[in-house]
């Protein structure tokens, strides 16, 4: 093992990560934050420290305060913070592969919390690879990192609160939305809205929520309720996305189209450690087993924040410190009893941040048709270029779970190492098995969890003491 | 397809297949071509068909391109510097 | 010796090439074969080793195996029907050891000398002309080699299941998801397993990494060694080598596959966990194969690697296979244990099980591979016994 040890590893810099790795550095722990960006931030804090500096905040609304706040303090502890870090191993005996900016080393940590967050769901549909489809949080992103905005009229497809959010952030910074089409059916909203006396207990969350959307209503953005069977046409490159709405098909002339269908767990590198996943049919996403601690069926392996469940970024930070306070204890630096006492003022605030989910959740729970796309043509695997017709083919042939299907397709093969197509397949796969999603499972994903070019590899810094024999020759 | 809500004060120049290109302290690789107009960074693997980023965060590797000589590199999770190389991997097939 | 009947039962216990092909040829003599496969057909060393069709620098005693199956690659759709095409066999590209030094060519002139000997031709030094002319990429410092020009490449795993396929076109039947627990002979075999018992009148030991287990199960001792072979490939690249290469004073396995794809392995260890059936990759092992596929192919410092796996495979403790009858219980037969080096042999081994069982002898030398020399305190064998 290469010289540098840890007692706590935490990966990923979003709110989870930073609140865990601050409390995890006051209560003593030899702490260090891992992160493949080149600040704190993650995905929904993106790039807080320059906006701030910049004073950009406005055009991202007033949530995004909150992440200055925590990138501050986290600067403030005494975690070490390693940015930059590409992680592409963490194994359950705490040893990390990472590739930095001054090459690949090996560390070693004692516990390691897994916080990687969110990713979208990717949504398969006919013509989603051109140029010109992108998902609405690659353009939130690009508005945040680099103040990069869409000049061309753009058409917003699919369902969730970011749909709404995203589309007001772009009217704001002076883009046109042609057009935001829903994938919710339209009742399902009127449902929600009548649950309103029940959920308005969650405060915030919800009235922001009701907020946004109100918002597209006031600026005029096109929007149509219940649009199914989305396509995107072109011949090389997005022209147009026609739609099913109130039984005719429709379309709409666009050059930049934007998806979402909700976000999922980050589960690469928690499925690389061999912990238990299930799969969730209330979110229609794998994620990690975690007890109430966030630890995994791994001894040394924690998970907290978006990568555990969707709870969203406000939960993401309680989570994150109540990890933080069980690994302290695990590693017996406070008592069982001290962990306890200070969990409970967290858990009240995750409880509080908890309440719109059910309600989110069903609201926006994807159609059968985002989750496991019908048309033969519609690629699943991107990297491959593979389809529901080739996945189906598989099938039949005997692939009937995702690691079988990917040697007879080369589905997961590519460089995205199945992020992209790794739920659509098992969902498909489950489909034309006729098995459960939870039977069919996962794709057996294994080091290097993000591809590492070989020159680095060649120059790994870490040795070999300590590691497991390879063999036996009894 | 894309526009910046503001010129960058201060800034590097990188070269992308040969053509120098504006780009802000700070930006991706990807955000750069983008903001300069770049719509097509590469070419499929099996089909030859155009692509280009779609998730900006480092899931979907779209936007792989050569950056100062070595291929395949995630430009969404690379920042520029100023004289970086950049060589988009395009490969149309002939008819 | 016994003569098997028509019609006669027969389990093999294992689903891995060795298995399935045995129950190919068992059914092609008219048996009716179950094969029985504690997780999916394909899933452990036959589905994930590098993909050598090697003949080079082969055990002597496994030469004529080799040979013969070399023959059936090359006309797999003899042997699998339209299933053929799915294995992605590439012959006669040639498989080359690589010298970088005398010191290098010195073990290899050795070794072509040696097989001359015996009467094998198949071997053949390249001077450092030949070996730029077969692999133009290959490092300018590289001054020649060993060859064997028949070799070539396959896919492991589609290798296995169209091996299955056409097993099942045969009306073999595989029980997957199943695993033997306990065997005994009366008047027949009792096979018991985790979804019931099964009966047959021959029963095939084809367990690979866990082959010793079911010798054990009927009081045989066998060798029970096994390690995590780990491999590697990378990202696309354009194409700029043919042959297979390997290393001769370093470790290394490393083929360029039909979509481009660079497959590096070669004697690096994984960690192996026979019990929960996993082998994980070592990332400080697998340092030493990129630093030595850079030094041997330059164009590999553009290479990224996008994946590495490893696979359960059985380790003799002379690196060669166990192929013969049980010592201790009638009507049972073992093949495994091939040390990493079994794909290429996956053609012949179940013919050859066939003869032995059915009619009485196997048509070609495979004495050397007889489970009873681990108790004979002999490992130093003469290949040209009979």
């Amino acid at each position: 093992m290469s010289n540098e040890r840890h007692d706590l590893a935490v990966i990923g810099g979003g709110p989870a990560g930073m609140a865990a790795a601050t409390t995890a550095a006051r209560l003593g722990l030899d702490t260090i934050l891992l992160d493949e960006q080149p600040a704190p931030g993650g995905q929904i804090y993106r790039n807080i420290e320059q906006l701030t500096r910049d004073g950009d905040l406005d055009l991202l609304g007033e949530e995004y305060r909150r992440g200055a706040d925590l990138a501050r303090e986290f600067r403030a502890s005494k975690a070490a913070y390693r940015p930059n870090s590409t992680i592409w191993q963490t194994s359950p005996d705490g040893r990390i592969g990472l590739t930095g900016p001054d090459g690949a080393r090996m560390i070693h940590a004692a516990r390691i919390l897994l916080a990687t967050g969110a990713m979208e769901r990717p949504v398969a549909v006919p013509g989603w690879t051109m140029p010109g489809v992108m998902g609405v949080g690659a353009v939130q992103a690009l508005m945040k990192a680099s103040g990069v905005v869409p000049d061309t009229p753009v058409v917003i497809a699919g369902s969730g609160p970011l749909v709404y959010l995203v589309a007001t952030q772009l009217a704001r910074a002076g883009c046109t939305v042609a057009a935001l089409l829903v994938t919710t059916p339209g009742s399902r909203i009127a449902g929600a809205l009548k649950e309103l006396p029940r959920a308005l207990l969650a405060g915030r969350d919800l009235l922001k929520g009701l907020a946004w959307m109100n918002e597209v209503r006031r600026l005029g953005i096109p929007t149509t309720n219940g649009t199914s069977h989305l396509r995107i046409e072109g011949e090389d490159r997005a022209e147009a996305v026609s739609y099913g709405a109130d039984g005719a098909r429709k379309r709409i002339v666009a050059e930049l189209v934007l998806l979402h269908e909700g976000v999922i767990p980050n589960v690469q590198l928690s499925l690389s450690t061999r912990c238990r996943h299930v799969w969730d049919e209330t979110q229609a996403c794998w994620r990690p087993e975690t007890d109430e601690w966030g630890a995994t069926s791994e001894e040394r392996i924690a998970v907290a924040g978006d990568g555990a469940g969707i709870l969203g970024a406000q939960a993401a930070e309680p989570l994150g410190r109540i990890a933080a306070l069980d690994a302290a204890f695990r590693l017996g630096r406070i008592s069982q009893v001290e962990r306890d006492l200070q969990a409970k003022p967290e858990r009240a605030e995750l409880a509080r941040h908890g309440r719109i989910r059910p309600l989110l959740d069903r609201l926006f729970h994807p159609a059968p048709e985002s989750l496991a796309p019908t048309d033969p043509d519609t690629i699943v695997c991107r990297c491959e270029e593979v389809t529901v017709g080739a996945l189906r083919e598989a099938v039949r042939l005997g692939g009937e779970d995702p690691n079988r299907a990917k040697v007879f397709t080369r589905c997961g093969m590519g460089p995205c190492q199945g992020r992209m197509c790794g739920p659509t397949v098992s969902a498909v796969i489950a489909r034309e098995s006729g098995h459960s999603i939870q039977e069919v499972g996962t794709y057996r994903i294994r080091i290097p969890v993000r591809p590492i070019p070989l020159t680095a590899l060649a120059d790994l810094v870490g040795d070999e003491e300590g590691l497991p024999p390879g063999g036996s020759t009894l | 397809m894309f526009r910046r809500l503001r010129m960058p004060d201060g800034g590097v120049t990188i070269h992308v297949d040969g053509r120098p290109i504006a780009a802000a302290i700070g930006d991706s690789v990807a955000a750069a071509l983008l903001a300069a107009g770049i719509t097509e960074f590469r070419t499929s693997a099996v089909s030859h068909s155009l692509r280009a980023p779609h998730c900006m965060i480092g899931n979907c590797f779209e936007c792989l391109a050569e950056i100062d000589g070595l291929p395949d590199r995630q430009a969404c999770l690379v920042t520029v510097a100023d004289g970086m190389q950049v060589r988009r991997q395009i490969e149309r097939k002939t008819a | 010796m016994m003569k098997m009947s028509p019609g006669a039962d027969a389990i093999v216990i294992g689903g891995g090439l060795h298995g399935t092909c045995t129950a190919i040829h068992l059914a092609l003599k008219g048996l009716r074969p179950i094969v029985i496969e504690k997780n999916s057909v394909g899933r452990h060393a036959s589905g994930v080793n590098a993909g050598g069709v090697r003949q080079l620098r082969r055990h002597p005693a496994e030469i004529p195996l080799s040979i013969a199956a070399m023959d059936r690659w090359m006309n797999l759709g003899e042997l699998l029907g339209k299933h053929a095409s799915m294995c992605e066999f590439v012959g006669n590209i040639g498989q080359i050891a690589v010298a970088e030094t005398a010191a290098d060519m010195h073990p290899l002139e050795e070794r072509a000398a040696e097989l001359k000997r015996m009467g094998w031709m198949h071997e053949e030094l390249i001077d450092r002309d030949e070996l730029r002319r077969l692999a133009p990429a290959v490092s300018e410092h590289c001054i020649g080699g060993l060859i064997s020009r028949r070799d070539g490449q396959a896919t492991p795993y589609l290798t296995s299941q169209a091996f299955r396929l056409r097993a099942l076109d045969l009306g073999v039947r595989f029980e997957e998801s199943t695993r033997v627990i306990g065997m005994d002979h009366g008047a027949r075999w009792n096979v018991q397993t985790s979804v019931g018992a099964f009966e047959s009148d021959i029963l095939v030991n084809c367990g690979g990494a866990w082959g010793w287990q079911a010798a054990a199960m009927v009081g045989e001792t066998l060798p029970r060694g096994h390690f995590a072979s780990t491999l590697m490939v990378t990202a696309r690249m354009p194409h700029f080598l043919d042959p297979v290469i390997i290393g001769t004073g370093r470790k290394l396995s490393f083929k360029q596959t039909d979509n481009g794809t660079v497959v590096i392995g070669g004697g690096i260890f994984g960690v192996p966990d026979l019990e929960k059936e996993t082998a994980d990759p070592v990332a400080e092992r697998l340092r030493v194969s990129a630093q030595t596929c850079s030094i041997l192919f330059p164009v590999m410092r553009r290479a990224t690697i996008v994946r590495a796996w490893a696979g359960l495979e059985a380790r003799m403790p002379d690196d060669i296979p166990v192929i013969g009858a049980s010592q201790t219980a009638p009507a049972m037969w073992h093949a495994f244990g091939f040390s990493g080096h079994g794909f290429q042999l996956s053609p012949i081994v179940g013919s050859l099980l066939a003869d032995l069982i059915v009619d009485g002898k196997s048509p070609l030398p495979i004495e050397a591979f007889r489970p009873g020399r681990f108790n004979e305190g002999i490992l130093e064998l003469d290949p040209t016994a009979a």
